[in-house]
């Protein structure tokens, strides 16, 4: 140990030998750890951008058309406009997410380039690759993927993901498939636990995981990145239920602004995630919302509309 | 008072990590959400998050008042990154309505070195945490603008105070939750311990 100069002085002989290093997995998981407990919220303007900044959002979704208005108007659905995405970055001081086409690495580049806080490889969006999702190592921002199950999850960590979250049937309103693939991704993950150091290498096969990230899992207890839950969020009892299923923090996409009072229901969402084991305080936070979304029944959704079997 | 009760501000943020990192440093970490859980600490840790969301959450639930009362009164605590925003006095560029418990007398700069993409590692001197270089995880981080008199540097980056401590209150812009090195909250842990 140094002998006790002053501290101004020790460190200002020794900061021009630190070398910064950025991008780094600590920096990128690290930059989801710091999410936890919130709300990340899709917007397609600054107005909203700002309205879930206010309202408590710990981070914004920027996009073009929320998924419900992907949903209605059909047609391929790409990457956000620059120009939008830069406006809604001007206009809060929150981290701003976007979206890149799964497998579009030329989208995420430019997201990269444009200064996002994270990218969102999402199926949200009209896949551009069904074989590949991108190198997400070959980027300094750090990105989020969706998931339906344990094995999709490690796969997307093993590319580089330092977030998931898990698929839910985006611009539904319908928190069904949320619950189906959080309970499915916590109810893997337990199995693990349990597994002897003998079977962890025919689980990997199963999963179609590598093995050293499958042992880190059954380790643990849990994946080594933050999860989220998201697609069909529209109240905040569906928030604060996926957050007790085992979400650390919830993205809600058409569920604010597609609803009465956006302004009223993000905050009450934000409430509720914060104390989802508190129905007294879910209760208040659900009263008086206004008209929620319309939700769509997922049994009548055809094969071709689900989003969450993009991606692979 | 030799295993302290210190909570972690449970509104938002890596609140995980830093129970993980309290009780490895021989403390009993609880979780504040509600004014009441205020009344059984001897300490507080304000976690990394989203300083404008742990701010508009401590207004909403009423927590506000409380822990101004209570760090004004000499409960330490300690701040990390959002938490260091928190218990500054002030802040150079708040978002409309954003309020901070203060304590510390400074100015913070929110986001000062830059958006996620320049978020860095580096390694630190930090002479009051004994072992060599402490691991800086530097994550949208902010940094000490202008610090009071009574407000004491402890490491610094680039030119920019990024640890400070004044009397019973502690603030890293850097998170040392993130590195399961626990001697920040060692530290910390000792001056809960050294205050009752």
């Amino acid at each position: 140990m140094s002998s006790p100069s002053t501290a101004t002085e020790s460190t200002a002989a020794s900061a021009e030998a630190q070398r910064p290093e950025t991008g780094t997995a600590r920096v990128k998981r690290g930059m989801a750890e710091q999410l936890k407990g919130g709300v990340i919220m899709d917007v397609v303007t600054p107005e909203q951008a700002k309205i879930a900044e206010d309202s408590g959002a710990v981070a914004v979704m920027a996009l073009e058309r929320v998924p419900a208005d992907i949903r209605k108007d059909g047609g391929v659905a790409r990457m956000s406009d620059p120009d939008m995405i830069e406006g809604i970055i001007e206009a809060v001081s929150i981290p701003v997410m976007a979206k890149s086409r799964i497998g579009h690495i030329v989208e995420a580049q430019v997201l990269q380039a444009l200064g996002v806080d994270y990218i969102d490889e999402s199926e949200v969006l009209t896949p551009a690759d069904e074989v590949n999702h991108s190198d997400k190592f070959a980027f300094t921002t750090p990105f989020v993927c969706g998931a339906t199950n344990l094995g999709e999850a490690l796969r997307r960590i093993a590319e580089g993901a330092a977030m998931i979250r898990s698929k839910g049937e985006a611009g539904t309103g319908n928190v069904v498939e949320a619950v189906r693939h959080m309970r499915q991704i916590k109810n893997e993950i337990g199995k693990l636990t349990v597994l002897d150091n003998n079977e962890l290498y025919a689980a990997a096969k199963e999963l179609r995981a590598p093995y050293e990230l499958v042992k880190e899992v059954s380790v643990a207890g849990k994946l080594p990145v933050v999860l989220f839950s998201a697609g069909g969020v529209a109240t905040p009892a569906d928030a604060a239920l996926m957050r007790q299923l085992g979400a650390e923090g919830v993205f809600v996409g058409s569920g604010i602004f597609k609803s009465g009072d956006p302004a009223k229901r993000a905050a009450a969402i934000v409430k509720a995630t914060t104390f989802y084991d508190d129905p007294k305080i879910i209760a208040d936070a659900s009263r008086g919302l206004g008209e929620a979304m319309v939700g769509i029944n997922c049994d009548t959704l055809p094969e071709t509309e689900r989003y969450a079997t993009r991606g692979w | 008072m030799s295993v302290p009760t210190i909570g972690v501000l449970a509104l938002q943020g890596d609140v995980r990590e830093h129970l993980a990192a309290l009780k490895a440093s021989g403390a009993n970490p609880v979780q504040v959400r509600r004014p009441e859980e205020l009344d059984d600490v001897a300490g507080l840790v304000i976690p990394g998050g989203e300083s404008t969301t742990i701010s508009k959450l401590a207004v909403i639930f009423g927590l506000m008042d409380r822990l101004r009362e209570r760090v004004s009164q000499g409960m330490p605590a300690y701040g990390s990154c959002a938490g260091m925003i928190m218990l500054a006095d002030k802040i150079l560029d708040p978002r409309s309505g954003q309020e901070t418990i203060g304590g510390i007398d400074m100015i913070v700069r929110r986001n000062a070195f830059g958006r996620q993409n320049e978020s860095f590692e580096a390694a630190l001197d930090m002479p009051a945490v004994p072992g060599g270089p402490v691991e800086g995880v530097f994550i949208r981080a902010p940094w000490v603008e202008s610090t009071g008199a009574a407000t004491e540097t402890l490491a610094s980056y680039d030119g920019h105070p990024v640890a400070v401590r004044q009397r019973h209150l502690l603030a890293t812009a850097f998170h040392p939750e993130l590195t399961g090195d626990q001697r920040v909250h060692a530290l910390f842990t000792e001056m809960v311990r050294s205050a009752h």
